[in-house]
């Protein structure tokens, strides 16, 4: 009886993963009907997209059957993720600490927290992947984006959003890491690692546009190889981002898989080190005038 | 005891100016001791109109639509000041229990929301000039300013009309839990898109134009960008008729603020939702 309890209460990964996003889908999800929530998630991605699409035919008065329009536009549509993830978790902090001042109660219960704010973090997910597809959906239906279910690389999307999520995963837990230390006050740190990422991955222009000095910061991040990545799944023979034009589509994956890697680790040990001191200097349950 | 001195009670409009400078003074001071909101108040800004100036700079185009990126991102500071500091501000403040006290207190809500808008007014426009100025900077970006009264003029009538449109929404989010501030969050990229925050408002259709125009930063914007970038502002109404429609939704927002603030208030009392928290 005795063994099967300390089993029952035994933190696991996987569990501390799905309640985190059982808690998440609930807390972004259950403030409005189902209605007002669909037409939430999908106006700021849409508008976004439109944003730029006014932008592009602003000047060249609308030829978006341009390889550069298409890299543009699924570039931003996949960027959606980005912010979803690795904002949602720092924020997860902020919210579960300051607003609802439960995140004590989490550390005291049997749940790994780095997996249970993974898991804050995925939930948006959901919401996320509606959005891309309704924007690609538009693109397709309304700019002529020249994708298809028969000319789209499944394996490679699918091995290439297996990884960017991951990897925006784990940078959102150095965000939260982060964010354990610090007050309300750094409440737009993931923002603005989004913002970062949106500017030096590439997302919405060619690297070679970035000046020269700020290249190799693209050239770093996992994002940059899985915008790549998608990019390439989508539209075969695309090559649109000039910096990667020469690498084939394993060696671009490959280099993924590797920034994934590196990540985890990396976001691992920064998220342990600020949880440790968050600890010792009694930040678990602080509040900063939320 | 009964020989101290009582304390002075200001009334009328002496206690109306002193709630409105009391709630001001917060807004002021308080970027001064949270450095960090300043930082992240200019930098998001700049980072994300870094990424829509290379766009352009990928799809070639003019220069001057460099510039339309850079007055867009300064005059957003603005908009998400009203959204978070003024219409999302009584939500908050309910959040974090001061709503009940303004309640309580003898003074004008009107006056506290007044007294936000300029503290925001002011504390933002140091937040807009630093995004102008690194802006220009980093991007080379050179404004011309051909008319600088009427500018001082279009400025000043945005920012009125802004913050009277904020004012009123904050009465109407006095009922709203949660979803104010997805309500809020929602107010953003859509409205950047329909008030042309980053491109010319006439690439839009007119009829989109038209109905984007009750929101202040639309026009605002356009006659902005005539009267500082006359080789690329290619105007959507002259500058004199956009001052006119900005006057006037200056003049009807306050004035809807003030009826729905009363209306709000009295509803918010009697479903006894001014003191509700964590919703």
């Amino acid at each position: 009886m005795a063994e099967s309890l300390v089993a029952l209460h035994r933190p696991s990964p996987w569990h501390s993963f799905r309640a985190g996003m059982w808690l998440g889908w609930q807390i972004e999800s259950n403030w409005a009907d189902p209605w007002v929530f669909t037409i939430y998630a999908v106006l700021r991605p849409v508008s976004l997209a439109g944003i730029l699409v006014v932008m592009y035919a602003a000047i060249t008065r609308g030829a978006f059957d341009s390889p550069v329009f298409t890299s543009m536009y699924l570039g931003n549509a996949f960027y959606i993720y980005v912010g979803a993830i690795t904002s949602g978790m720092g924020w997860a902090v902020v919210q579960d600490r300051e607003h609802y001042r439960t995140l004590k109660s989490i550390y005291a219960a049997p749940v790994m927290v780095p997996y249970y704010l993974i898991g804050r973090g995925v939930a948006g997910l959901v919401t996320a992947s509606f959005s891309v597809i309704v924007i690609l959906t538009l693109g397709v239906m309304v700019l002529g984006l020249g994708i298809g279910p028969g000319t789209v690389e499944w394996p490679l999307l699918a091995a290439g959003l297996g990884f960017g999520v991951m990897a925006l995963a784990f940078m959102g837990l150095a965000v939260a890491g982060i964010m354990l230390l610090t007050g309300s006050e750094s409440w737009a740190l993931g923002d603005l690692l989004a913002g970062a990422l949106y500017l030096f991955s590439g997302a919405v222009f060619p690297l070679d546009v970035l000046p020269s000095a700020l290249r190799p910061i693209g050239l770093v991040l996992p994002v940059t190889y899985w915008l790549e990545v998608i990019r390439r799944a989508l539209i075969p023979g695309d090559r649109g981002a000039s910096a990667l034009a020469a690498w084939t589509d394993e060696g671009v994956l490959a280099l993924l898989a590797a920034l994934t890697a590196a990540t985890a680790i990396g976001a691992m040990t920064l998220f342990r080190v600020c949880e440790r001191r968050a600890r010792q200097r009694g930040l678990i349950d602080r509040t900063s005038n939320y | 005891m009964s020989n101290l001195p009582r304390p002075s009670k200001d009334t009328g409009w002496r206690l109306f100016v002193r709630t409105m400078v009391a709630r001001a003074y917060p807004r002021v001071i308080g970027q001064q001791r949270q450095r960090w909101w300043m930082f992240f108040e200019v930098t998001l800004p700049l980072v994300g109109l870094s990424a829509y100036v290379f766009v352009y700079r990928a799809i070639g185009a003019p220069a001057d639509f460099v510039g339309f990126v850079i007055l867009g991102g300064a005059m957003s500071a603005f908009w998400l000041n009203v959204l978070w500091a003024m219409a999302n501000q009584l939500y908050s403040e309910k959040q974090t229990g001061n709503l009940p006290l303004y309640i309580i207190a003898p003074n004008s809500l009107m006056a506290i929301l007044l007294g936000m808008a300029l503290g925001g007014m002011f504390a933002t426009a140091l937040r807009a000039a630093a995004i102008l100025l690194l802006g220009s900077w980093l991007f080379d970006v050179k404004f011309t300013i051909t008319d600088g009264w009427t500018l001082a003029g279009v400025f000043v009538l945005a920012l009125c009309a802004l913050y009277g449109m904020g004012m009123m929404c904050a009465s109407l989010f006095l009922l709203y839990g949660r979803e104010a501030w997805h309500l809020v969050h929602a107010a953003q990229e859509p409205v950047y898109l329909v008030s042309g925050l980053y491109f010319p408002i006439n690439t839009l259709p007119h009829v989109v134009a038209i109905a984007a125009s009750i929101i202040p930063l639309t026009l605002a914007l356009d006659a902005i960008r005539q009267l500082v970038l006359p080789s690329g502002a290619d105007g959507w109404l002259p500058v004199r008729v956009e001052m006119g429609v900005l006057l006037l939704l200056a003049f009807v927002f306050t004035a809807a603020a003030r009826v729905l603030l009363t209306y709000m208030e009295r509803l918010a009392r009697r479903e006894g939702r001014l003191t509700e928290a964590h919703g």
